[in-house]
C-alpha cells in the first residue's frame, strides 16, 4: 500500500509512510514502562527518605534524569519524526542542543558553590549546616 | 539513525531542492520549537541554580500529595502521573492523525485531532485544579516576624520549610495575634462556621492550648523562590498547552471543511503535530525537576 503523495518541488525523497501504526504503539508502551520505572524510583526515594545516604540519594535522581533523555529520544525520534529526516537535517537541531549539557553543569555547580559560600561565610568559618542536621538535640536550630 | 535510503551523489546544495529533504514550513517549525526548547531550558536551568543554592527545599512528595475528592488523603506522585499519561496518550492520538493524514483519510484525522483536543482540554482542567489546591491551601508555618500564620502557596509564600519543633511551635504561638490564633484553630476545624465563632470568643491561652493538644504540623517557611518557579514554569507549559489546543482546534475544523484534501496534503496536521509533542517533551523535563527529584 503506498499512500498518494502530492508534488513538491522541495522534497527530494519522500520518507516511507506506508508503515502500520505497529511502531507507534510499541513506543506509546515503552515511554510508559519507562515512566512507570520513573515513578517506582521517585517512591523508592520518598519511602526511603534521607536514611539510604546521599550517594544513593543522587544515583536514584541521575538514574531518574537518563531515563528522561531515553523518553525524550523516543518523543522526537519516532513521534516527531527526525528519526526519518536526513542527517543534515537531524544534526543542525542536535548540535545546538548539545549547549545544554555545558549549561548544565555550569550552572548548577555554580548553584552549589553559591550555597558553600554562603554556609561557610564565604569560605571563613567552617560548614555549620551539616553539623545542624546531625545534632540530637533539635530546639538548637 | 536516518530510514530513508537516499542514492550517492545527489546534489543538496546546487538549487532547486531542499538541502535537508524537508518543506520550508516544517524547517521553520522545527527551529522555533528549537528556539522554545532553549527558553524552557533557560527557564529549568535557573531553577536548578537557585535550587542547588539552598540548603533546604520544598518536598515534591510533600507539596504534591493530594488528588481530586481524596480529601486528605497522602497520595504523592499519583494526581502528576496521571497528567503525564494524558499527555503521553494525547501525543500518541497526535501521532496516530499524522499518520491518517500521509494515508489522506479525513475521516481518521478528525477522529484522532478530536481525541488529541480531548487530551489537552483534560490536562489542563488537571493543572487548573492543581494550581487552585495550592493558591488556597491552608498550611500553618512561622513568618518572619516570628509568629504563626496560616498561608498558602503563591509566589510570596512558600509554607513548605522543615518541621518545627513543639518548643519552637509552643514560642511561636505565644507570640501569635488572637486572630492568627483564631485561623490556626479553624484549620483544626476544617473552617466550619459555627466552630468559628466560638473559637472567637475563646482568651489567646485557651486556643493556644486546644491548637498545642491538637498536635498541629507547623512548619518553617521555605524560599519564596519556589512559587515563583512553579508557577511560572508549569504556567508557561500549560500557555503552550493551550495555545497548542487552539491550533489543534483550528486544524481539525480545516480538516473538516476539507482544505487539506483541496491541497493534495496533510503537512498542516503534520506541523500542528510537531508543537503539540513538543509540548509532551517539555512537561517530560517539567515532570522530571518539579515532581520527581
Amino acid at each position: 500500500m503506498s499512500a498518494q503523495h502530492y508534488e513538491n518541488p522541495e522534497i527530494t525523497f519522500q520518507p516511507d509512510h506506508s508503515g502500520g501504526t505497529k511502531k507507534i504503539w510499541r513506543i506509546f508502551w515503552v515511554l510508559s514502562v519507562l515512566t512507570i520505572v520513573e515513578l517506582a524510583l521517585g517512591y523508592f526515594l520518598y519511602a526511603k527518605g534521607t536514611d539510604i545516604g546521599y550517594a544513593t540519594v543522587m544515583a536514584t535522581k541521575i538514574t531518574i534524569g537518563v531515563l528522561t533523555i531515553a523518553k525524550a529520544y523516543y518523543i522526537v525520534s519516532v513521534f516527531m519524526h527526525l528519526g526519518d529526516e536526513i542527517r543534515n537535517f537531524i544534526m543542525t537541531i542536535i548540535v545546538p542542543l548539545a549547549l545544554f549539557v555545558w549549561f548544565i553543569i555550569a550552572f548548577l555547580a555554580d548553584g552549589n558553590s553559591w550555597k558553600n559560600l554562603r554556609n561557610t561565610n564565604a569560605g571563613s568559618t567552617p560548614n555549620q549546616t551539616e553539623q545542624v542536621e546531625k545534632s540530637p538535640n533539635e530546639t538548637q536550630h | 539513525m536516518g530510514s530513508t535510503t537516499i542514492p550517492a551523489g545527489t546534489k543538496w546544495w546546487s538549487g532547486g531542492k531542499s538541502p535537508f529533504n524537508v518543506s520550508y514550513g516544517k524547517v521553520m517549525m522545527w527551529y522555533f520549537l528549537m528556539s522554545d526548547a532553549f527558553t524552557f531550558g533557560a527557564f529549568l536551568i535557573s531553577y536548578g541554580t537557585i535550587r542547588f543554592s539552598v540548603n533546604h527545599w520544598a518536598d515534591p512528595n510533600h507539596v504534591f500529595n493530594s488528588f481530586p475528592f481524596a480529601g486528605h488523603a497522602n497520595l504523592p506522585l499519583a494526581f502528576v502521573s496521571l497528567m503525564t499519561f494524558i499527555l503521553i496518550f494525547s501525543s500518541v492520538t497526535m501521532v496516530l492523525a499524522v499518520h491518517e493524514g500521509h494515508l489522506m483519510n479525513r475521516k481518521g484525522v478528525e477522529k484522532y485531532m478530536i481525541l488529541t483536543i480531548i487530551g489537552g482540554l483534560a490536562f489542563l482542567g488537571c493543572q487548573a485544579w492543581e494550581w487552585t489546591h495550592l493558591l488556597t491551601g491552608e498550611h500553618v508555618a512561622l513568618l518572619t516576624d516570628g509568629t504563626l500564620g496560616v498561608i498558602p502557596t503563591t509566589v510570596t509564600a512558600n509554607p513548605w520549610g522543615d518541621n518545627l519543633t513543639s518548643a519552637e511551635t509552643l514560642s511561636a504561638l505565644q507570640k501569635s495575634s488572637h486572630q492568627q490564633l483564631v485561623a490556626i484553630a479553624s484549620t483544626l476545624h476544617h473552617g466550619a462556621e459555627t466552630a468559628h465563632h466560638n473559637l472567637n470568643a475563646l482568651t489567646n491561652q485557651e486556643l493556644i492550648s486546644q491548637i498545642s493538644a491538637s498536635g498541629l504540623h507547623a512548619t518553617h517557611s521555605g524560599p519564596i523562590a519556589f512559587g515563583g518557579y512553579f508557577f511560572g514554569i508549569t504556567g508557561f507549559h500549560g500557555f503552550h498547552v493551550f495555545s497548542g489546543v487552539i491550533i489543534n482546534i483550528v486544524m481539525y475544523i480545516k480538516t473538516k471543511l476539507g482544505h487539506f484534501d483541496q491541497r493534495g496534503h496533510y503537512e498542516m496536521i503534520e506541523k500542528a503535530g510537531l508543537y503539540w509533542h513538543f509540548v509532551d517533551l517539555v512537561w517530560v523535563f517539567v515532570f522530571l525537576c518539579f515532581y520527581l527529584v
